[in-house]
């Protein structure tokens, strides 16, 4: 006896096609609206901002008038964040990742930190923004300073980079770590020779990810109390700064129409420096990953 | 080059279990328990294992053998939760015994995986690694160390003009034995092998098999193994294991002629297992 009735299976091809032609385009149709938002959104910015966009642009001091406006004092701070949360983030973030997974015991008091972890990159930007002016910039009295500024943005992003340096670590298959172990290799030989080499290219791409968040954030920066005008460059890291974000952000205030526009070719400086930053992220991630 | 491995002879002396007709023995077991959690994994395991031969270890899946030869050395303790009781002398000496350095162990016992798994690295490093975490830099040695490893696992005449292309590139069967020579590569006394040829094609298992052969003339080898053909084949004593327990341990040839225990007869005539 058959269960499959065949000619009834053939009439009911129809609709299961539909259905299925009808998905497609409901899935793409998503996907455009994505892509549509963001094709408005560059538009708008760049028709916006291009005519202010030039070499002077990125050489200027900030000014009263929109025409001599420019970023570099906004640019040049950014970088001196980027120098602050670089080395912080990459050496306590990937210290922590490398503890939590190569040594500590998995107990109950590490599950209860991991949690915390995953936690702290929920928690809104402008409570960290709290936490840094109560404890850089009051209590340790470093002021609105780069220090103050990196080390905050520093723990706003920390919870990203230890939890991608952990997932990079935890991909190196555990073959290799036998290997070198069962060759009388200590535990710090291995993680050196063996599990870092093999991880690298994916804590480099959480490292870059987390930064370009870092540069990209206002809100913890408001809260300290960055200056929004400022019209002489940091010469070291106690030295007050402001950022692409605070600048764009003090234009887009002003009551004068062209200062809208040279907000616009601020954030086009702002993505352009993004999309690199993502771009070097995705090809560290497609060149260097090991696929074992 | 420097050994530390004291020479059997010496050292069966010094110990005083050297016998005029037996070999020296490596390995002694005894009373060996362990869990995992609380899976009750070894039971009372009672093993002398001879120096220069080859130990098979066979066994259905799940019986515990691959944790008998990975508590030989310490590589057991790499998965949590494990506890052990009773003793393994190596060379008499036990290896839980408090302040024996497990690297020290490892230095002396090779391993030998089921699945190859050279280091993403080229093949001369692959070899190089061991000698070089125990502290070897000079260049001239590390080549001469290299070439004696893989003419050892005989794989030199293979890979000898791509030295320094990437592991990666072999064949799985080169790969296992490219593992064979980095194994070799720290001058080890004994060499652990888990299901070596589980992973490879009959004419790669059969050129491992010639080297295991080769290797027991230096090395003392024991040896996991799922076929029995292989165990016949290759080694001189072989224990048949069964739900954590030693069921009989004796000659090779008599074990696979005439065993003893009647689950022994079962499994090596294929009734289950």
């Amino acid at each position: 006896m058959k269960f499959i009735d065949h000619t009834k299976v053939l009439q009911k091809m129809k609709p299961r096609l539909a259905a299925n032609l009808v998905f497609k385009f409901v899935f793409m149709a998503a996907t455009a609206f994505a892509l549509l938002v963001l094709g408005i959104l560059l538009y708008r910015v760049i028709t916006q901002g291009i005519g202010y966009l030039d070499w002077q642009f990125l050489q200027g001091l900030p000014s009263r008038n929109p025409e001599q406006a420019g970023v570099k004092t906004a640019l040049i701070g950014t970088i001196w964040l980027m120098g602050v949360v670089t080395p912080v983030t990459l050496l306590l973030g990937v210290g922590t990742a490398i503890y939590l997974e190569e040594y500590a015991k998995k107990n109950k008091f590490t599950s209860f930190i991991q949690v915390n972890i995953s936690n702290l990159a929920g928690v809104p930007s402008i409570v960290f923004g709290l936490l840094g002016l109560t404890v850089f910039v009051r209590a340790l009295s470093l002021g609105t300073s780069v220090l103050a500024a990196g080390l905050t943005m520093s723990l706003l992003v920390l919870p990203i980079i230890i939890v991608s340096a952990q997932e990079a670590i935890r991909a190196v298959p555990k073959e290799l770590r036998e290997a070198s172990y069962g060759m009388g290799a200590t535990k710090w030989q291995t993680i050196l020779r063996v599990v870092m080499p093999a991880a690298i290219p994916g804590i480099l791409t959480g490292g870059i990810l987390a930064l370009s968040r870092a540069i990209g954030e206002t809100a913890p920066l408001v809260v300290l109390g960055l200056p929004l005008f400022l019209a002489f460059l940091p010469k070291s890291v106690f030295d007050m700064f402001t950022v692409l974000p605070m600048q764009i952000y003090n234009w887009t205030g002003r009551p004068q129409e062209e200062f809208h526009a040279v907000a616009a070719a601020g954030i086009m400086v702002l993505l352009t420096m993004l999309i690199i930053m993502n771009s070097i992220a995705v090809f560290i991630r497609n060149k260097f990953t090991r696929r074992y | 080059m420097n050994t530390t491995i004291v020479k059997p002879e010496n050292l069966a002396a010094v110990n005083g279990m050297g016998n005029q007709d037996a070999k020296g023995i490596v390995y002694r077991t005894k009373e060996l328990n362990l869990w995992y959690g609380d899976n009750h994994a070894l039971k009372n395991i009672n093993l002398d294992i001879n120096e220069n031969e080859v130990t098979a270890i066979i066994g259905p899946s799940g019986c515990g053998k691959s944790t008998y030869i990975k508590t030989l050395n310490r590589m057991i303790e790499l998965v949590p939760d494990v506890k052990t009781s009773g003793e393994i002398e190596y060379r008499g000496r036990n290896i839980f015994q408090k302040g024996y350095g497990v690297e020290e162990l490892r230095t002396k016992v090779g391993m030998v995986f089921q699945k190859p798994n050279p280091f993403p690295k080229s093949i001369y490093e692959n070899v190089a690694y061991g000698p070089k975490i125990h502290g070897i830099k000079d260049k001239k040695i590390l080549n001469q160390i290299v070439e004696k490893s893989l003419k050892g696992a005989a794989i030199w005449d293979e890979v000898k003009d791509r030295l320094h292309e990437n592991a990666y590139g072999l064949s799985g069967g080169q790969q296992q034995r490219l593992c064979i020579a980095r194994c070799l590569a720290i001058e080890p006394d004994v060499i652990l092998m888990d299901e070596p040829t589980s992973a490879l094609d009959p004419i790669s298992t059969l050129k491992v098999e010639e080297l295991v052969q080769e290797l027991k003339k230096e090395y003392s080898i024991i040896i996991v193994t799922h076929n029995m053909q292989q165990a016949a084949r290759i080694s001189d004593k072989t224990a048949f294991f069964l739900n954590g327990e030693v069921i009989e341990y004796t000659e090779t040839d008599k074990i696979f002629s005439n065993p003893t225990d009647k689950r022994t007869e079962d499994y090596i005539t294929g009734r289950f297992g």
